[in-house]
């Protein structure tokens, strides 16, 4: 097979193993574009896994990029747990209030069965449909939130600091029964179509705990549920940094990190090298306002940085385009990975 | 005396980014016993806060750290006991809020670093934008704190600015929240008076709008 017909699964698949592919993959993570496409309010789109497919799959064929994403949004598994979703005409649906009032009832609370709660299930009804329409060409990505990380959801971001400092026994509960619900989650999206499972872990970033209970927390966990997984994760801190603990994420069984806008590709990719590719590192919330020189200068500055010697894949820095990208960026920075992205790389330092 | 209350600070520093509590509760009541809540929060607390929200900046320390430096500080705060002609003056009208989403970690943050520096502000928890321009036109702030998470809350304090005008208020917007971390320039966009990326720049900005 000549090196320019790679599917986008090849291509993936050579730079997961650390090889040049015929150009670098584009993993554009889009959710909410799905809805314009369709013409429909964000709420109305991710009401049906249906709508969900088409939009993905009109995504793909208007940008080229190399995945779908299976992704609705964050908050569809404490809608399993049986908590409240927001939604808004412009940005994600959020969580609504944290679903544990009280940290006791950790204590005798137990995970949903995915393949039976509504919100779930509509994610796995869409992989399974997006998987009989792409086949083995595409690589379709599944999503967590990894034990570790859901609680902030569960609990809000201060009640989960106070318990993670206050309340050790209480908090090595929580990580065991969303542990269950995060393999049982991650091993019925890859049985129901997904390639790989995106595992988001914010909370392990270096920006939201010190590298030092990242070792004693986060990553034990880690290491606990990708182990259960019964297939290839790459591990994403949603914008978070993540260079201090690089070597120990390696450790965990991760063959990808998300990288963060603030961290640089090229020291990154040193680090990484031959353990585990990166993904990113776009800043999605300026790209809000890019104009289409900047896009190109910034899609060119990424690959100039991380392509050589494969083991990267051009993407966002947080896991989600947000919803204010125009249309034209997105073509750009499609044009440019296309143009800059080509196996050998040829740019300079100039 | 600079040298004293500069190790002092450190040691304040020091004792707040390793969880130890008695460690601060030590610092703060010897100084406070001694020189007041005045010079306290002018030359320990500050200080120390000054050097966190660096730390921060730099990437050398993580949020689990503020918010239990911003936790034991606020704890600590409610034992000192400000005199009204020891408070920070002028004290505009203030209140602080989350817009529209349930992410209250940095406003708590901010709440209890400011109570502890000596200001009085009203709570307004979470609020969406009609509700907001009422409580304030009621309670006639005159500068507003708000925390974001979401880049759609951030977005919607454009609309709140239109509102606020449409009804003559004249109110100061302070910024803060993770999508002006990520993009410099979304402040000035919504039309916001000001950001701050930490707490320790979050008060100089307050004094510098009051």
């Amino acid at each position: 097979m000549s090196i320019s017909e790679m599917t986008s699964l090849q291509r993936v698949l050579t730079t997961l193993g650390h090889q040049e592919p015929d150009r670098v993959p584009l993993i554009l993570l889009l959710t909410m574009h799905g809805a314009k496409e369709l013409g429909l309010s964000i709420q109305a789109y991710f009401s049906k896994p249906e709508y969900v497919v088409e939009g993905q799959l009109r995504l793909r064929e208007k940008y080229r990029h190399d995945c779908l994403y299976g992704f609705f949004y964050a908050a569809v598994e404490t809608e399993a747990w049986g908590g409240e979703v927001v939604y808004f005409d412009d940005g994600p649906p959020n969580a609504g209030a944290p679903i544990f009032s009280r940290a006791a009832q950790i204590d005798t609370v137990e995970p949903p069965d995915v393949t039976r709660a509504p919100p779930t299930r509509r994610v796995l009804t869409a992989l399974s449909a997006l998987k009989a329409r792409v086949g083995d060409d595409v690589p379709i990505i599944g999503v967590v939130m990894s034990p570790f990380s859901l609680p902030v959801m569960q609990l809000g971001f201060s009640g989960y600091l106070d318990l993670m400092h206050d309340d050790p026994k209480r908090f090595e509960r929580l990580m065991a029964i969303n542990q269950a619900f995060t393999v049982q989650w991650a091993n019925a999206q890859l049985a129901a179509g997904a390639t790989a499972i995106c595992y988001f872990d914010p909370v392990s970033s270096s920006s939201i705990i010190p590298p030092e209970r990242y070792r004693q927390t986060g990553l034990k966990v880690a290491k606990r549920t990708i182990g259960a997984i019964n297939g290839p994760t790459a591990t994403h801190f949603a914008s978070g940094l993540s260079r201090p603990i690089l070597e120990d994420v390696a450790t965990s069984g991760t063959v990808m990190v998300g990288v963060s806008t603030d961290e640089s590709l090229a020291e990154i990719k040193a680090i990484t090298a031959g353990k585990m590719s990166i993904l990113g590192n776009l800043n999605a919330l300026e790209m809000c306002r890019w104009s289409i020189e900047e896009t190109e200068q910034k899609v060119k500055q990424a690959i100039h940085e991380a392509a050589p010697g494969g083991g990267f894949m051009l993407s966002d820095n947080h896991g989600e385009i947000p919803w204010q990208v125009p249309e034209e960026t997105l073509m750009a920075v499609s044009e440019a990975n296309r143009r800059w992205g080509r196996y050998p790389i040829r740019i300079n330092d100039t | 005396m600079k040298g004293a209350t500069t190790e002092i600070s450190h040691a304040l520093h020091n004792a707040l980014i390793n969880m130890d509590r008695l460690q601060a509760q030590a610092i703060l009541d010897g100084f406070n016993n001694t020189h007041g809540p005045a010079r306290l929060v002018e030359q320990v607390i500050a200080p120390a806060m000054e050097m966190i929200g660096h730390g921060w900046e730099q990437g050398e320390l993580a949020l689990s750290q503020i918010y239990m430096s911003s936790r034991i500080c606020s704890e600590l705060a409610e034992s000192i006991v400000w005199t009204p002609e020891k408070k920070p003056y002028p004290q505009p009208k203030m209140a602080i809020v989350v817009l529209e989403d349930y992410h209250m970690l940095g406003k708590q943050m901010m709440y209890s670093a400011m109570r502890a520096s000596g200001y009085d502000l009203l709570d307004y928890r979470r609020m969406d934008v009609d509700t907001l321009v009422q409580r304030v036109a009621e309670d006639r702030i005159e500068l507003l704190l708000i925390s974001t998470l979401m880049l759609r809350a951030a977005l919607r304090i454009k609309s709140l600015r239109e509102a606020l005008q449409a009804q003559d208020l004249k109110v100061a917007l302070l910024v803060g929240g993770a999508p002006f971390r990520f993009d410099k320039e979304l402040y000035r966009t919504i039309g916001a008076d000001a950001v701050a990326h930490t707490i320790s720049e979050a008060i100089r900005t307050v004094r510098s709008l009051s």
